[in-house]
């Protein structure tokens, strides 16, 4: 066996440069949309801050920038609005949890037997266009202005999300592999859990990442209409409070939160997915 | 060792069927190196795939190790044609080999020893935390290879292995194919469409027709044991057996069931 390398030229890890330098090409364009989103923000920023003054709005439909920073602030002071957040995050995060496992679950098992799926396809295809706004009557009917109903709405509308998105992933296992796999010998779990599971985890994560904003829009949305605590709930009472400089700011943050929920979910996907990500990039050359 | 039994395979869809294997019929002994050429679309994919379990024949049957094969055998190893695609892509290197060991349940002490092992049989023992994407086709078709021998199998089948690489390298994965061979003693069946490369490993060359295939003839390569690129190469005999093989295949490109058996 030592006269192997003699006999075969040795081989090294490729160094990608290529893939170096368009890695730095890649941070420069995202500086530069970081910057053009900033700047956008501060011109809405700015107009926003004389269209009252100039008599363009009336002052309490959109109060300046000022007001609205200072209201900030001051809401950043507040137990109830920390409490509100909180509130929020704990319906969206036991939401995106309990929806993302139930549509992994039934994905994997709908994905990886066609009669099941041709069993199910048009109950599914009736379910999933259901706006999940369009249930609040019933929520409402069976549990009242609780977090619960929050909770039902919030999973219905990401668990479909997570469930398309699996089943494609499942579908997408190569032949190849398959037969590999088979041919090995490998256990029914073995096939799930080295073939199947790898196969569809990118697939899952951008599941869970579509998942993952809907459910905010959803859990803010059921407080806004239903009035179960949150941020939702504060804004509806802001606003007939008539607070508007207040509900603004509700509306700032609220919008902050679905930016750190966005970040989160992408750092998450990168690091599951760091071999896929550098995969495709290769691929794509 | 093998033994392929009147093997029939038709392909059906809801309107058409199509015929690929009528009557194949051979033996392969243990320990013995056969290669099996034929035309393009003559079936050897197909005839693999029934071998290994993969495939169900529409009649006749397979026996590896005097045992009928209905699933995928025990013991048997098969590096396919698409070897970049049979590779798992999100595994390294090492985990690509070591994983048919776990699934066979071998302790973690003896995986590690036997991936070392089959990684530097194919000179690739710096490689081992790479990922398939990361290597050339030739590494990738080493991978498959050592995955194939850290399992152990005693019948090693091969598709086509180096239909994709270059010349350089093909001669020596041919000659690593040998050296796995003769060393561990696997009784090893290689499809290729390559003359020279059937004449120089194998001990016998099966030459299929076109479909509906059957066997059209069987050689015996009479050359020496101990191989080598350029002296085997340039021995009478060689270029007599690769002549004779030559004008065999050229036949099997007009000839089948129908027209052979007739
Ligand atoms: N799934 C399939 N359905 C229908 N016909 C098929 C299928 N797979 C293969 N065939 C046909 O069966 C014949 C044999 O195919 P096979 O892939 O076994 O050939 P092969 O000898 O391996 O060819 P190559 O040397 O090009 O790899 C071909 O004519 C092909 O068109
Ligand atoms: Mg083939």
């Amino acid at each position: 066996m030592s006269n192997r390398l003699d006999t075969l030229p040795t081989f090294e890890v490729r160094v990608n440069t290529s893939a170096l330098s368009r890695r730095r090409f890649r941070a420069r364009g995202r500086a530069t949309n970081t910057l053009l989103g900033c700047a956008g923000l501060l011109t809405v920023a700015l107009i926003a801050q004389f269209l009252a003054p100039l008599g363009i709005v009336r002052a309490q439909d959109l109060p300046p920038t000022t007001v609205i920073l200072a209201a900030f602030i001051d809401l950043l002071g507040e137990a109830t609005m920390w409490m509100a957040v909180y509130d929020t995050i704990y319906v969206w995060a036991i939401g995106l949890v309990v929806a993302s496992v139930a549509g992994i679950v039934v994905g994997v098992l709908l994905g990886s037997s066609e009669p099941l799926r041709r069993a199910t396809s048009s109950t599914v295809e009736f379910l999933r266009p259901i706006p999940s706004v369009a249930l609040v009557p019933l929520v409402v009917l069976v549990f009242g202005p609780r977090y619960e109903s929050a909770l039902v709405l919030v999973i219905y509308a990401a668990f479909w999300q997570v469930l398309v998105q699996t089943v494609y992933g499942v579908a997408d296992v190569d032949p190849v592999v398959a037969d590999t796999a088979r041919s090995y010998r490998f256990s029914r779990w073995g096939v799930m859990r080295y073939v199947i599971w790898p196969t569809a985890l990118p697939f899952v994560m951008t599941g869970i990442r579509l998942a993952a904003t809907v459910a905010l829009v959803l859990t803010v949305t059921a407080q806004l209409i239903i009035g179960t605590p949150g941020l939702g709930q504060s804004i509806a009472l802001a606003e007939s409070g008539g607070a508007n400089a207040r509900m603004y700011a509700l509306v700032l943050i609220t919008g902050l939160l679905g930016l750190a929920v966005n970040i989160v979910v992408r750092l998450v996907e990168k690091r599951v997915l760091a071999w896929h990500m550098s995969f495709r990039k290769d691929a794509s050359e | 060792m093998l033994e392929v039994t009147h093997l029939q395979k038709l392909y059906r869809t809801a309107e058409t069927s199509f015929e690929a294997l009528r009557d194949v019929h051979f033996t392969v002994a243990p320990g013995e190196f056969v290669c099996l050429v034929g035309p393009s679309g003559s079936g050897k994919t197909t005839l693999l795939k029934c071998m290994a379990g993969l495939m169900k024949p529409t009649s006749g049957t397979v026996r590896v190790a005097d045992k009928a094969v209905a699933g995928p055998p025990e013991g048997l190893a098969l590096v396919f044609q698409e070897y970049g695609r049979s590779l798992f892509p999100w595994l390294r290197i090492a985990e690509n080999v070591e994983l048919p060991l776990k699934e066979l349940k071998i302790p973690g002490k003896e995986r590690g020893a036997r991936v070392a092992e089959a990684l530097a049989h194919v000179g690739l023992e710096n490689s081992a935390r790479s990922y398939p994407w990361q290597l050339s086709g030739g590494m990738q078709q080493r991978v498959a290879i050592a995955r194939a021998i850290a399992y152990r199998p005693d019948v090693l089948l091969m598709d086509e292995p180096f239909a994709a690489v270059d010349a350089q390298t093909r001669a020596d994965l041919e000659d690593l194919v040998r050296e796995i061979w003769r060393d561990l003693k696997i009784t090893t069946l290689f499809v290729t469409h390559d003359i020279d490369e059937a004449v120089y490993l194998a001990e016998r060359v099966i030459v299929l027709s076109s479909t509906p295939t059957i066997v059209q003839r069987e050689m015996i390569i009479d050359l020496p044991s101990e191989r080598d690129q350029l002296s085997t190469r340039a021995l009478p005999r060689f270029s007599e057996l690769r002549h004779d093989l030559y004008a065999e295949i050229q036949k099997a490109k007009t000839h089948s069931a129908l027209t052979l058996t007739a």
